[in-house]
């Protein structure tokens, strides 16, 4: 019982950490903003790079939606629904979802591990050193880059997953083309994209403050660097679910 | 202790004995319990962030690994703390930058990548970059460790007469007995995060303490101990182990 007491409060002094990390994000952030040609070199780092990766794993889930949707609404002869069907669980769970899982897997262990080598290589101290803060020039650029590239990535994602449903559900079983449109047309309502918009945000915040964090406190060696990656992800993947269930239960 | 003003400061030690320590303390990247630590008139105890951030503008420090950014060129680091302080145009930074390269013997690399730069070379153009925002204060953590002979020549001389160019004030952290003894004007010995011995190199050899002979002879046993800190030898090789 003790145990599991002082667990819990092991926890919540985690917990604490992050939003104390999170507000010292914010602070320097306005700052950081002046500075947007660092920004947008991360899009670049975080984003850009991700994209190969998100547009081919868009492409299968959409087109396994489009499989599986098929097969579920040809029972109820259903099946001019696959568009608005594959279109919703897209937009609102795989999307955000499944890019923000594939975002710390790519982007955030880029991220924790270049972090943690700048440590453990005393680059982070020599730039306090020289009087630049490395929250401000190094951390926040990173952050902001991950919190923009997430939404967008996520969209991308989406979007190439609606093709590959109707390269599957269309080409392939032969459902009517216009109807499979009109249908997604009129199923899909804005609080739809509105809760995949919300949700790919928050992701890209927690995705990129998970990842900033254990990058920059890591333990400067070898192995230090190496728990804090695998903690990137491992954290990233279950913060990401357990929040989409919070926010697919407020937004019913 | 006190580190005088334009000359050069040698601090040595034994590893572990806090030598890292008290160059944390003095350029407040670490903050002391107790005692007082002035640097330049500010007291390092109190200051907050912005006095902190003012005060080490006027300092520069050469860290053991050159701690050079990766990911820019060796002309964007010492150009770094130029970008990050000052609104000069390019064409005064290209100089400067140029100028300081040329000091440490660099300019035809600036275009490589820190990766490409052996280890004497990278702690260099560290030291460029130390210099790029003229300093007041130069502080070196163990500029020598790792360095074939003529790389540790070079630099031995750059930190000479970078200090006298400059009208620098050094502080150096080393356990080169030899060749530190040829450049500084002052030498401290630390030992189990004591000062044990100040003066000249030629009062320090004049030394009498034990510990302070050890260290300069660099004799394996006296003061501090050749073994570290066990049981009784035969005992423990007699011993029975767990599988015997």
């Amino acid at each position: 019982m003790k145990e599991l007491w002082e667990n819990m409060l092991d926890g919540l002094e985690g917990l604490g950490a992050y939003v104390r990390f999170l507000g010292r994000l914010i602070i320097v952030t306005p700052g950081a903003l002046l500075r947007f040609d660092l920004i947008v070199q991360q899009i670049y780092n975080t984003g850009a790079l991700s994209l190969v990766i998100i547009m081919l794993s868009g492409l299968f889930v959409g087109m396994v939606l489009g499989l599986q949707g098929f097969q579920l609404l040809e029972r109820f002869g259903s099946e001019e629904s696959l568009g608005v069907a594959a279109a919703i669980g897209l937009v609102k769970e795989l999307g955000p979802v499944v890019t923000a899982l594939l975002f710390a897997g790519r982007a955030g262990t880029a991220l924790a591990s270049e972090l943690g080598l700048m440590r453990a290589t005393d680059q982070l101290s020599a730039m306090e050193m020289m009087a630049v803060d490395p929250i401000k020039r190094v951390v926040v650029p990173r952050f902001l880059g991950g919190v923009i590239s997430v939404p967008l990535l996520a969209a991308i994602f989406s979007l190439i997953g609606v093709y590959g449903a109707q390269l599957i559900g269309v080409q392939l079983m032969g459902v009517d083309s216009g109807s499979f449109w009109s249908q997604m047309r009129a199923g899909v309502a804005f609080t739809d994209i509105y809760e995949g918009i919300v949700k790919s945000c928050i992701f890209g915040v927690a995705c990129s403050l998970i990842a900033v964090y254990e990058g920059y406190y890591a333990i400067p060696t070898a192995a230090g660097v190496g728990r804090a990656t695998t903690r990137t992800v491992v954290t990233s993947a279950v913060v990401v679910l357990f929040l989409d269930y919070l926010l697919t239960a407020a937004f019913l | 202790m006190d580190f005088p003003c334009g000359r050069i400061t040698a601090v040595m030690g034994p590893s572990g004995t806090g030598k890292t320590t008290l160059l944390r303390l003095i350029t407040g990247q670490a903050r002391a319990t107790g005692g007082s630590i002035q640097v330049a008139g500010t007291d390092m105890r109190t200051a907050n962030r912005a006095e902190l951030y003012r005060l080490r503008r006027r300092m520069g420090m050469l860290f053991q690994n050159g701690a050079l950014l990766t990911d820019l060129s060796v002309f964007e680091n010492v150009a770094f703390p130029l970008r990050e302080h000052t609104d000069l145009p390019e064409r005064l930074i290209r100089q400067l930058v140029l100028t300081k390269l040329q000091a440490v013997g660099l300019r035809g690399a600036a275009d490589l990548a820190p990766t490409e730069l052996s280890g004497g070379m990278n702690r260099r153009v560290a030291l460029a970059r130390a210099i790029v925002m003229d300093p007041e204060i130069l502080i070196y953590d163990e500029p020598f460790v790792g360095l074939d002979p003529i790389s540790l020549g070079v630099i031995l001389r750059l930190i000479r007469r970078l200090n006298d160019t400059l009208g620098l004030t050094s502080i150096v952290v080393s356990h080169d007995v030899q060749e530190i003894a040829t450049v500084a004007d002052k030498v401290y010995l630390l030992s189990g995060g004591k000062v044990v011995a100040g003066g000249s190199p030629q009062e320090l050899r004049a030394n009498p303490s034990e510990t302070v002979k050890q260290f300069v002879g660099g004799l394996a046993d006296g003061p501090v101990p050749f073994h570290y800190p066990a049981g009784d030898y035969f005992t423990e090789l007699l011993a029975r182990g767990e599988d015997a």
